[in-house]
């Protein structure tokens, strides 16, 4: 009796499902609840990774709906790979189609902020260039450059207040969230990403430079409400900007 | 055959590397030699965790011990998980590197859990396959980790020690004998441990391992130990270290912790348990 890699996840992923025929105990015996250590590990583990992965979502919805909602994601969407810090990237995808979810309309784009932060993480080193390189241009040659951004800045858009939700659940005594769309840009200074919240211009803006566009064609896609001088330095700042060309 | 490392592990206590206990670690390490780290945690692009690893090369050798391969699937291993395991390895240059006898991918599905395989030339011989495949892309000497087993396959037609001998003669890889996890498959499976020692081909013994375990009980009321690495090591399997040390002679023996993680004293202590019991080999 061979048990194939193949029958052996299948009885894995599926509690209904005896545990495979040609498993036993040291003396030959069947054995279901032997089998079930590997069930559980594998379900325990991916639930404990998701849960370190939506910090946010869990105290949103509460341990027990967070973890029903947990073992029905990961039937649905096993890891791709080994590199458990990145799982749970379709979340935002399966949380909307999520029926006892619909009443959070803002959970999905939570999940998509805390996804961000993660891969801002982990996200690779690149040296900033010094706050007075951008003086140094002239006006022409300013608005005719090409801004690299580091590999760790983010920007997610929603139509819900997802700083305020994140902060609110993250940091003692922050303020309740007001109904109203946020923008975050994610930056990452050294090693802890930053929230921001920004304007749909200065998105706009950021996209565009993140698009390779020079600054001058970005500065018009972001429109004249743009407060360019506080965006750059706010960039600036940060270490957000690692190349001028 | 393949490129030295700069340096070898130490015959002195080592620990699964925490993050929680950087600042501990770097400031006092104690009776600390090496420290060891899971491969995976350390393959993203940058950020804290690659700057932190970089800072603990310069003080301790590093093991990397791989827990996400699949060394025993079915399947060819996953290409951009080798890939990424070679960059690891060729920027840190670590003392060692290990993985488990045990597979988790199935169908590029990944279970996040050391699963196992039955014991036979069909199995050997994709085993040994796939630790060429690595040993050649990482250029350097592997070594192969018993499991902890909880249950047989009535296929397996060779005993765990015989199976890690040919992939031994076959690869000219090295082995990681956990101590824990031989003490877990015995009471699991019904076998003396003594023996299990006795038959394991310790001259290929690159590194120790040990770790806790819980306690259960399966569908017939017998002992079902649990490898947990979630608290102290037990009594009984710091026995079986004395009993395998006083065969292998001292050897880098790593204490592991990775569920409920403890404050760096608790972990100290089993570092300095660890360190006794290496003394009373080297005396």
């Amino acid at each position: 009796m061979i048990v194939s890699q193949a029958v052996f996840t299948a009885g894995l992923l599926d509690p209904e499902l005896t545990a495979p025929d040609g498993l036993q105990d040291g003396r030959g015996a069947p054995t279901s609840k032997r089998f079930d250590v590997y069930r559980n590990n594998v379900a325990v583990s991916l639930t404990d990774a998701l849960e370190g992965a939506f910090p946010v979502v869990h105290k949103l919805v509460g341990a027990e709906f967070f973890r029903a909602m947990a073992g029905i994601y990961q039937r649905k969407h096993l890891p791709e790979s080994a590199l458990m810090m990145f799982y749970g990237h379709k979340m935002p995808q399966f949380l909307k189609r999520f029926p006892p979810a619909q009443s959070l309309a803002y959970l999905p784009d939570v999940a998509r902020l805390e996804i961000a932060l993660r891969k801002s993480y982990h996200a690779a080193d690149a040296e900033p260039v010094t706050p007075d390189t951008l003086g140094a241009l002239s006006p022409d040659a300013l608005m005719a450059a090409r801004i690299t951004l580091a590999p760790a800045l983010r920007v997610v858009s929603s139509i819900h207040p997802i700083h305020a939700i994140w902060q609110v659940n993250m940091v003692a005594g922050s303020a309740a969230p007001v109904r109203v769309p946020e923008t975050v840009l994610i930056t990452r200074p050294r090693f802890d990403p930053q929230q921001h919240v920004i304007t749909a211009q200065e998105a706009a803006f950021v996209t565009a430079l993140q698009d390779n566009l020079p600054l001058g064609v970005a500065m018009s896609k972001a429109g004249a409400e743009l407060d360019l001088g506080t965006l750059l330095g706010l960039l600036l700042r940060q270490g957000a900007i690692t190349k001028i060309t | 055959m393949f490129d030295t490392p700069k340096q070898t592990l130490p015959n002195t206590p080592g620990v699964g590397y925490k993050p929680q206990h950087y600042s501990e670690i770097s400031d006092a390490p104690g009776p600390l030699g090496w420290l060891e780290i899971h491969a995976e945690n350390y393959m993203g692009d940058g950020g804290r965790p690659i700057a932190q690893l970089r800072e603990l090369s310069q003080i301790f050798p590093i093991s990397v011990h791989g827990v996400g391969l699949s060394i025993g699937g079915e399947g060819r291993l996953n290409p951009d998980h080798l890939s990424r395991l070679r960059q690891l390895i060729e920027w840190l240059n670590p003392a060692s590197f290990s993985e488990h006898l045990a597979w988790s991918t199935h169908d590029s599905q990944f279970l996040n859990d050391l699963l196992p395989l039955p014991y036979t030339a069909t199995t050997v011989a994709r085993v040994a396959d796939h630790i060429d495949e690595v040993q050649n892309t990482v250029g350097r000497q592997m070594l192969l980790e018993n499991p902890s087993s909880y249950l047989a396959f009535a296929e397996s037609d060779l005993s765990e020690t015989d199976f890690l001998r040919e992939v031994v003669a076959k690869t000219g890889c090295g082995l990681l004998l956990d101590v824990n996890n031989v003490f877990v498959s015995a009471v699991n499976l019904g076998f003396t441990p003594q023996d299990y020692i006795d038959a394991f081909p310790l001259d290929h013994v690159g590194e120790l391992h040990l770790g806790g375990h819980d306690e259960d009980h399966d569908d017939h009321g017998a002992p079902l130990l649990i490898d947990s690495h979630g608290r102290e090591v037990a009594d009984p399997v710091w026995a079986l270290l004395d009993y395998t040390l006083a065969r292998s002679g001292p050897k880098p023996l790593l204490i592991e912790w990775d569920t409920d993680v403890p404050d760096w004293s608790v972990l100290a202590a089993e570092a300095a348990r660890a360190a006794s019991a290496l003394q009373m080999v080297a005396a």
